[in-house]
């Protein structure tokens, strides 16, 4: 094929150049390019009709998805209810603000202008920062929730020049009792990085979204969580709204309705004081449990907006652990608790209970000698006076005469290393030691004297404070009583009856006498008419007598108080547990015992003592806390340690302490424990114990003080 | 037109303009306007009013050109090239001494950008040496070196500058005048296999890293959806979502929301088919291939090898503005800031087109002036 243009080139040489010659070949070369032009016109042409045309519907949906930006609004979160439907925990509407790391041009800057904005604490700017640095691009850092309206205005003017702030109307948790349900109930945060990995739901980096981190928080997620709803924007490329499209309500999450008794719960953590303890109550006809207070705590308000730095330290550094949940983490020996236990293994082992021991203040066993608490001796015991007078050598000497393995079954019959079927997130189960166990353990022989100590609650046996409050539940009640913590679960073990009626009575009236008769336990007399309240105490020796005697000297070489109880005595309707860590013996426990259970029947009668007392301690809880925390803060402000990045670390940690501590006390478990005085008869207080609750009322009746006398 | 002149209805000098390509231009100007009239959200400041009025300034402007004589182009070609050429140097030495680079020269509230004058320039130039050199001599060396130094020098001021569209845009216009004055076609077929040899060279070595990239993100958009890429696929979405019909007037949301970059400017066709849709891209597609058949006319019609070349020259370069801007937003070639003649907002451009449109409206007065065709040189 031969082109006329294409021949100049070729035939050059030979040809003579003229001008009609190059006319012509201007005319055929602008034919030429004149078609290529055309070409690419129709090119052009074909072009657009293929993008608009056959592309249409792609380019279209791309165009939408640009120009539409779909926000989730975070749902608002069921609520957590106490047993009247009164809320534990709530939510309170907010403004609150958050930066999206990625979309921050000058981070640093930026901060510093919000935190002028919005007049934060430097501490506060300065825990921002160090979420800021370590946050993943998508995930939202909360700056500050609970704004007021002015400030909220006042940073939404300047919006423009704040890329990646994001302000919000929405809602917060909001915990009215504060740190009295902080460790039941836990607290919300924002998603975790491995959180997002574990759940990939795009609601999880949603600006103001927070799941539970903790406690009933973290455990109801599924159900507290509600659907999010959802709200279509037109935006610009930059991000601005143009207008709403259309919004989609979202769902609350359902509530969770559980058996604690909101008041109660409040009262018992804050009658604590300043000790470090637990409450535990139960409802001896359904097993709900009505109060389960750990004190020292944090304020799970504050926890939300992520755990600052200073709080963090003040709470790491607090040797009362606030950090942990003591009702299901604190480990104790028991302690003379246990004896109506064993008491109900002896009859059951065909003990006659009017069978008597004589004490003399101390058995031989082996070639050591174990003492009673009371060294001068109880004379001629019976079961019902070695449970009222707490005598441990009756129960040195019957526990030798059945051996440990009908005691151990009792100990787990009646709850003791039991873990219950509860919605919690971890709960120890801690040890009844026998034969077998210890072989097992620690590869050693059961020996006679670890009967014995495990007898009067010492040596290996560990039990958690709701533990023996299920315990004081079985043995009230005769029934295997099985705790519940929500209304929506079905009271469990009414049908299984473990002890004969008898038996029961018989422990009933010991474990009254301990209170309302010639017991150890004089002053935990309920100040109300007509309702007798029954008891046990109980004081653990937690490191070797040649450290500490127990009483003074460092606060954590100090023996537990614990006391065990049930009201009224003849038909039990509460039973529950106090634990105080370290309070020196039983008569730090049961007072608050004697005053909780007066709140449950009088509350006015309790609320008056309880203001007395906290008038001495400087406000309730939650105030010192507050003040503690501001002290603190403008103590340390400068130099803290930065809390772990990840709440699971600090779990990680305050689990890992709680065992060591609860560790603490097997160094001494194969050691002579030399039992500390129980008794705190009725009518002589001790000098220096808070004055109990109406000390006229109490004191009324007259009671008959025992033989042994101010121990 | 001429019937209604021949009846007397339209007096003599209106109806011998040429308005089967001055209607063809008046609707698109127009309808640049209203496409920019909804770009400045649907308002004529910022630009559709200063659109509307450069447009008329540069008409007046082509009109004066349109009114020159043929001794008169002679007289100036040369020195208004080397008018240019020296406004370029300036615009070097400017640049060297202000410790940047810049493209423009300001003289009071004007800004001129030489670069953009240099385009008709070349074409005159070229289409001048090529009418003054004897035909015999087409296809030595002698015909070819002094035209590689016309288009040489200014290519190499723009480079320096460096604007590598305005240097090609210059480079076309005059090529095209060289091939259609009839130099030897192996050694434009040379030039290319060189020019395709070189490339890979000119990529890595000569291009700056922004050009690189904008090379890189036309061969795989995929590699920057988010930076040099977005503009591409962003002006894709705009018209792709146009269907047949369009958005409507002034409900383009990709304009509207900032998603097309440019969209006064570079991409003033995106932000046209997206509210226009098919119907607008063919209805300004259409116009462009009026205006430029009428410019192939002017050239073909021509008395002479000067007017022949000059009109075809003219015609290119206006046709190279088009074809650049359009393929790119489409998709077809790589981001350039190319302007859309008529439509897009800016003064330099139009200026451009509107002398190439002044200097082909000369030509058509030549030819209708003197209809018997003589062989002049």
């Amino acid at each position: 094929m031969k082109i006329p243009f294409l021949s100049r080139g070729a035939e050059r040489p030979a040809r003579h150049v003229s001008a009609s010659i190059l006319r012509s070949s201007f005319e055929r070369r602008a034919v030429l390019i004149a078609g290529i032009q055309g070409g690419i016109g129709v090119l052009l042409a074909l072009r657009l009709g293929y993008l608009a045309v056959a592309e249409n519907e792609k380019y279209r949906l791309q165009s939408e998805s640009n120009r539409v930006n779909l926000t989730l609004i975070p749902p608002r979160r069921g609520w957590i209810l106490d047993r009247n439907g009164a809320p534990l925990a709530s939510n309170r509407a907010d403004f609150r603000v958050d930066v999206i790391p990625e979309r921050l041009s000058d981070p640093e800057g930026t901060i510093d202008q919000l935190g002028e904005l919005l007049a934060l604490a430097p501490t506060r700017i300065a825990d921002i920062k160090h979420k800021l640095a370590s946050a993943r691009g998508f995930q939202p850092v909360e700056v500050a929730s609970g704004l007021d309206y002015e400030k909220f205005a006042a940073l939404s003017v300047r919006l423009p020049d704040l890329p990646g702030v994001v302000p919000q109307r929405g809602f917060s948790r909001f915990y009215p009792t504060a740190s009295s349900v902080g460790h039941l109930i836990g607290y919300v945060g924002p998603a975790s990085a491995e959180e997002y990995e574990k759940d990939p739901n795009p609601l999880l980096y949603t600006p103001g979204f927070k799941i539970g981190k903790d406690g009933l928080e973290k455990q109801f997620e599924k159900q507290l969580r509600g659907i999010p709803g959802a709200r279509r924007v037109e935006v610009t490329a930059g991000g601005r709204i143009v207008r709403d499209l259309e919004t989609r309500e979202d769902v609350q999450g359902k509530a969770v309705r559980l058996t604690i008794d909101g008041p109660l719960q409040d009262y018992a953590a804050r009658r604590i004081g300043l000790e470090s303890g637990s409450v535990v109550v139960m409802d001896c006809n359904t097993g709900d449990l009505l109060c389960m207070a750990s004190m020292p705590s944090f304020d799970p308000n504050s926890f939300s907006d992520g755990i600052g730095g200073v709080e963090y330290a003040m709470l790491r550094e607090d040797e009362r652990v606030p950090l942990r949940n003591k009702v299901l983490k604190g480990l104790y020996p028991p302690g003379s608790t246990v004896k109506p236990m064993v008491s109900m293994a002896l009859m059951e082992a065909g003990i006659d209970p009017e069978e008597t021991v004589f004490c003399g203040g101390g058995l031989r066993v082996g070639n050591r000698v174990f003492g009673c608490w009371n060294r001068r001796g109880h004379g001629q015991v019976n079961m019902a006076k070695a449970i009222y007078q707490s005598c441990d050598v009756y129960f040195y000497a019957m526990a030798q005469r059945i051996g440990m393995d009908p005691i151990a079954a009792m100990a787990r019959r009646c709850g003791l290393g039991q873990e219950f079927p509860l919605p919690v997130i971890s709960q120890f189960y801690g040890t009844v030691p026998d034969p077998a166990w210890k072989l097992k353990k620690w590869g050693r022989e059961w020996q006679t004297f670890d009967t014995v100590n495990a007898t009067i609650g010492q040596g290996y046996m560990l039990a958690n404070p709701l533990q023996l409050a299920v315990m004081a539940a079985r043995l009230a009640t005769g029934h295997h009583v099985m705790p519940r913590l929500t209304l929506d679960t079905r009271p469990k073990g009414f049908d299984t009856i473990d002890f004969p009626a008898e038996q029961v009575a018989y422990v009933r009236k010991a474990m009254s006498d301990v209170v309302n008769g010639p017991g150890t336990a004089g002053r935990a007399r309920l100040p109300i008419e007509g309702v007798q309240m029954a008891g046990k105490t109980g004081t653990a020796q937690v490191v070797s007598l040649s450290i500490s005697n127990g009483k003074s000297g460092p606060w954590k070489y100090r023996d537990h108080g614990l006391f065990i109880f049930f009201a009224p005595y003849d038909n039990p309707r509460y039973a529950g547990a106090v634990v105080i860590e370290h309070g020196g013996g039983s008569g730090a426990a049961y007072p608050i015992a004697r005053d909780v259970m007066t709140f449950m029947f009088d509350p006015a009668k309790g609320l008056e003592a309880l203001r007395a007392l906290e008038q001495q301690w400087g406000g309730t809880a939650q105030q010192r806390l507050e003040a503690r925390y501001a002290a603190y803060a403008a103590a340390r402000g400068a130099t803290i340690i930065r809390p772990p990045r990840r709440e699971q670390e600090i779990f990680d940690r305050v689990e890992a302490e709680a065992r060591l501590a609860a560790a603490q006390s097997e160094a001494i478990a194969e050691q002579v424990i030399a039992p500390r005085p129980e008794a705190n008869p009725a009518a002589s207080p001790q000098p220096g114990e808070p004055a109990p609750v109406a000390e006229a009322t109490a004191a009324a009746p007259s009671p008959s003080p025992p033989a042994e006398g101010n121990r | 037109m001429s019937t209604l002149a021949a009846r007397g209805i339209v007096p003599e000098p209106i109806a011998r303009q040429p308005w089967e390509m001055l209607i063809p231009l008046l609707l698109l100007t127009g309808f640049g306007g209203l496409v920019l009239y909804s770009a400045g959200g649907g308002a004529m400041m910022p630009f559709a009013l200063p659109h509307f009025l450069r447009f008329a300034v540069f008409a007046v402007m082509a009109g004066v050109i349109a009114a020159l004589s043929r001794p008169t182009i002679d007289m100036l070609t040369y020195p208004a090239y080397l008018a240019v050429l020296l406004m370029l140097l300036a615009v070097e030495i400017v640049g060297a001494v202000g410790g940047g680079s810049q493209r423009w020269l300001e003289v009071g509230p004007i800004r001129i950008q030489p670069s953009e004058l240099m385009k008709p320039a070349v074409v005159l130039a070229v289409a001048r040496f090529y009418a003054m050199l004897p035909a015999g001599m087409i296809g030595t060396w002698r015909s070819v070196v002094p035209a590689g130094v016309l288009i040489a020098l200014p290519i190499g001021l723009v480079l320096m500058q460096p604007d590598l569209g305005t240097s090609v845009a210059i480079a076309f216009g005059g090529v095209v005048v060289m091939f259609l004055a009839g130099l030897p076609l192996w050694w434009f077929l040379l030039a290319g296999g060189a020019a395709v040899a070189a490339a890979p060279l000119l990529y890595f070595f000569a291009l700056h890293d922004y050009q690189r990239a904008r090379v890189t993100t036309f061969l795989d958009p995929e590699s920057d959806p988010l930076g040099a890429g977005y503009h591409i696929a962003q002006s894709k979405i705009a018209i792709g979502s146009g269907g047949i019909f369009g958005k409507g007037f002034n409900n383009g949301t990709q304009s509207h929301l900032d998603y097309l970059p440019e969209p006064h400017t570079d991409f003033v066709f995106a932000t046209m088919a997206e509210e226009w849709g098919l119907v607008g891209g063919l209805f300004v597609l259409a116009m462009y291939a009026l205006i430029l058949r009428w410019g192939w006319k002017v050239a073909g019609e021509a008395q002479d090898r000067f007017s022949a070349l000059l009109a075809a020259g003219a015609t290119a370069t206006i046709f190279f503005y088009i074809a650049i801007n359009l393929l790119m937003v489409m998709g077809m070639a790589p981001a350039k800031g190319i302007p859309l003649p008529w439509m897009s907002h800016g003064g330099s451009s139009m200026m451009t087109n509107m002398i190439c449109i002044g200097l082909l409206m000369m030509v058509n007065r030549w030819n209708r002036e003197a209809p018997r065709r003589g062989l002049v040189t």
